[in-house]
């Protein structure tokens, strides 16, 4: 939802990046507040998920130039950790594996973790238990996941849903979701999209990083970007995805090519 | 070359005057002794340049000196924490190789087993053929092992028994200022239909935590000789957590009579270097055997294991996963040999050989050795050596966890693998606690 004079939590300013020496974004701008869900368009290699791990602070990209302000301070010295326990999420396109941690422990790991951050006292294992038990509604999650290896031998939805379930835990103010829907079916869809649209609040935001409009049916953005080449190109209202769908993104290459020239 | 010769015979035989003081509890064990005597006489100390040796240098064991250790006086309260909780009343302790009556206790057992030292076992059993003749129970270790036999641990289970309660064997050391030797020997005979579940161990007592630097060697020699007879099932924990200054040799063989299942669990946690051969033999058909072993080690540790199954028999069975992780300038050596002979027919193996590095100067040296004569067979083997995956890493950050606490999860949970199959709960939960206070260092 648009909301006037929101507050501004992502404010990303001609950010420019490169992985090995090579330029990956080249002067990227976004501005996201609070309240409202933008979705990122764009083809394969547009620099989508590059900046999505370099929003949540992969090591393997160097910034080269811009600034990323998070609530107005800047997020570029902070590790990964550090950006997550103040409040920034990424739901990653694969999810890792890993197996003899269970996924019990590791969720509350991470909930304490932030917990700790935000001078609280941790959870004992007893209340989080119960803490978890009301998440998993969210997600349509079977208790069961709770005792196995964190996404071990998981299906691709029954990963998603876990990151929703993380993301649930750990109620953060920005989440990225990069390629969520990648690899899902349609009921595996509207769960997980229907988990997002459930956390989505006043008081945060989230981006929708997708290759394809299907799940802009189902989590309805409020604006859409396109990106291309490392920068984001044209942006819009949520019709502009529809538009694309039908058009294809060489249609957006064609306007901004005659933007150009104008 | 010859001066070196004439000194490692020299500090053979120097061993040999030390293990032999150890007096005898039972006459006929002479006749173990003197078989041991000619076996010695034909081998020599393995160097570096023997095969199955070059990747452990025992140069450090052969420059130290080491006289036989005595037993000492040990209370039930100095060793109360050492009692897995399961075994409370089924458990036998040895100390410096000696046992320990007092601090031993079989009440929990009901009968139909035996467990007890050479002494108390009742003279209706057959003792005499079964130790010192499993096969694969040679070498020169153990030939040192039974040349100095006093004594042994005997667990034996009679003709469909099935016990429930753990059996818990503790091999304690107590280091001192001279360096000694002592040498543990077990028997373990299953009869037709037993059912065992076993813990065997090895610790030190008096340096604090086993991990803890540790100034005073010892050696301790090994061997256990495990016949699990027809139908029976055994499942054995061997846990080896000696202190980083001290020498940890040791042989297991095992055979496996027709139907029998073999489970066993290795956890291997220190001394300064440790070598563990685990040799199994199948005596008839459609063995079940597992093996998950684990090794964890650092600083400049060395740890080589050594398992050799040799299936002779149709539609055996066997899967072995072997975990090492490997810290600082440690290295560990696996060498896993399966042999398939020729009347091994539908014998279905695997065998997993995964190696964690976390140093630049951590080594592995892992060798898969299928021997496969039989033809309608199913081999698999594989090997990995690996780092910690720096996505795994960024996936525990992006969660909230520092860098320091998503290593350490990581890396107990490549260890927790294989500590969650142990079929003994406090074991599991010692271990676990273990893992994690090893882990919150690296």
């Amino acid at each position: 939802m648009i909301i006037e004079n929101s507050d501004v939590i992502l404010s990303v300013q001609d950010l420019t990046a490169s992985v090995e020496g090579t330029p990956i974004l080249k002067g990227l701008n976004l501005e996201m507040k609070a309240g409202e869900i933008h979705a990122i368009m764009g083809p394969n290699g547009s620099g989508k998920s590059t900046f999505s791990k370099i929003l949540a602070g992969h090591p393997d990209y160097e910034i080269t130039g811009g600034e990323i302000l998070f609530y107005g301070k800047s997020i570029l010295e902070m590790e990964p950790e550090q950006r997550a326990r103040s409040g920034i999420f990424l739901a990653f396109q694969y999810p890792l594996e890993i197996p003899g941690v269970s996924n019990l422990d590791f969720l509350r790991v991470a909930y304490n973790s932030k917990r700790k951050h935000a001078g609280l006292p941790e959870l004992d294992n007893f209340d989080f238990e119960d803490l978890v038990h009301e998440k998993l509604d969210i997600v349509k999650m079977d208790a069961a996941f709770l005792d196995r290896s964190v996404n071990e031998g998981f299906s691709g939805g029954e990963k998603k849903r876990n990151e929703i379930l993380q993301m649930a835990l750990l109620e953060p103010k920005l989440s990225i979701l990069d390629e969520t829907d990648s690899g899902l079916d349609i009921d595996a869809l509207k769960i997980v999209a229907n988990g997002v649209n459930q956390l989505a609040n006043k008081d945060n935001t989230m981006l929708v990083i997708t290759h394809y409009q299907r799940l802009l049916d189902y989590i309805i953005p409020d604006f859409v970007h396109v990106m291309e080449a490392g920068r984001i190109i044209t942006s819009g209202g949520k019709e502009l995805a529809l538009e694309l769908e039908a058009r294809g993104y060489e249609w957006v290459r064609e306007e901004e090519a005659l933007e150009v020239a104008r | 070359m010859g001066t070196q010769t004439i000194t490692k015979q020299g500090y053979l035989s120097e061993l040999v005057q030390q293990v032999q003081q150890v007096p005898m509890i039972k006459p006929w064990l002479k006749e173990a002794r003197d078989r041991a005597s000619i076996i010695l006489e034909e081998l020599a100390l393995p160097t570096k340049r023997d095969e199955g040796w070059q990747f452990t240098d025992l140069a450090n064991l052969y420059a130290t000196n080491f006289v036989a250790a005595t037993n000492k006086i040990v209370t039930n309260h100095d060793i109360a924490h050492l009692i897995l909780p399961e075994a409370q009343d089924s458990h036998l302790v040895f100390i410096n190789g000696f046992y320990s009556p007092g601090l031993s206790s079989s009440q929990a057992l009901p009968e139909g087993i035996f467990i007890g030292n050479l002494s108390q076992l009742p003279e209706s059993y057959l003792i005499e053929s079964y130790l010192g003749h499993q096969q694969g129970s040679t070498g020169i270790f153990p030939a040192l092992n039974t040349l100095g036999i006093s004594d042994a641990a005997i667990v034996w289970v009679n003709k469909n028994v099935q016990i429930e309660t753990p059996v818990h064997l503790l091999f304690i050391t107590i280091p001192e200022e001279t360096p000694t030797i002592s040498q543990s020997r077990i028997l373990v005979v299953l009869e037709p239909g037993a059912k065992l579940n076993l813990v065997e161990q090895y610790v030190a007592t008096g340096e604090g935590c086993p991990d803890a630097p540790a100034s005073h060697p010892y050696f301790t020699n090994g061997v256990v000789e495990i016949f699990v007879q027809e139908n029976a099932v055994l499942n054995h924990s061997r846990i080896q957590r000696e202190t980083s200054a001290a020498f940890h040799i040791s042989r297991s063989a095992v055979s496996q009579g027709a139907h029998s299942k073999y489970h066993c669990h290795t956890i291997s946690l220190g001394a300064k270097i440790s070598r563990h051969n685990l040799d199994i033999f199948q005596t008839g058909e459609s063995t079940e055997t597992t093996l998950n072993g684990l090794t964890m080690i650092s600083g400049e540790q060395l740890a080589d294991k050594h398992s050799n199954i040799c299936l002779n028999h149709p539609y055996g069975t066997l899967q072995q996963v072997h975990k090492t992780i490997v810290d600082d300038q440690a290295s560990v050596v696996f060498n896993g040999r399966i042999f398939v002979g020729k009347k091994a027919q539908q014998t279905n193996a695997g065998q997993l050989s995964r190696n964690l590095l976390l140093s630049a100067k951590a080594r592995v040296n892992t060798k898969p050795q299928l021997e496969i004569i039989a033809d309608d067979v199913k081999c698999a083997h594989g090997a990995t050596v690996s780092q910690l995956d720096g996505d795994e890493i960024f996936y525990l950050q992006s969660r909230g966890l520092d860098q320091a606490a998503a290593t350490s999860l990581l890396v107990e949970a490549f260890a927790l693998d294989i500590v969650n199959k142990l079929p003994v709960p406090s074991l599991r939960h010692m271990l676990s606690r273990c893992m994690a206070c090893k882990t919150m260092v690296i």
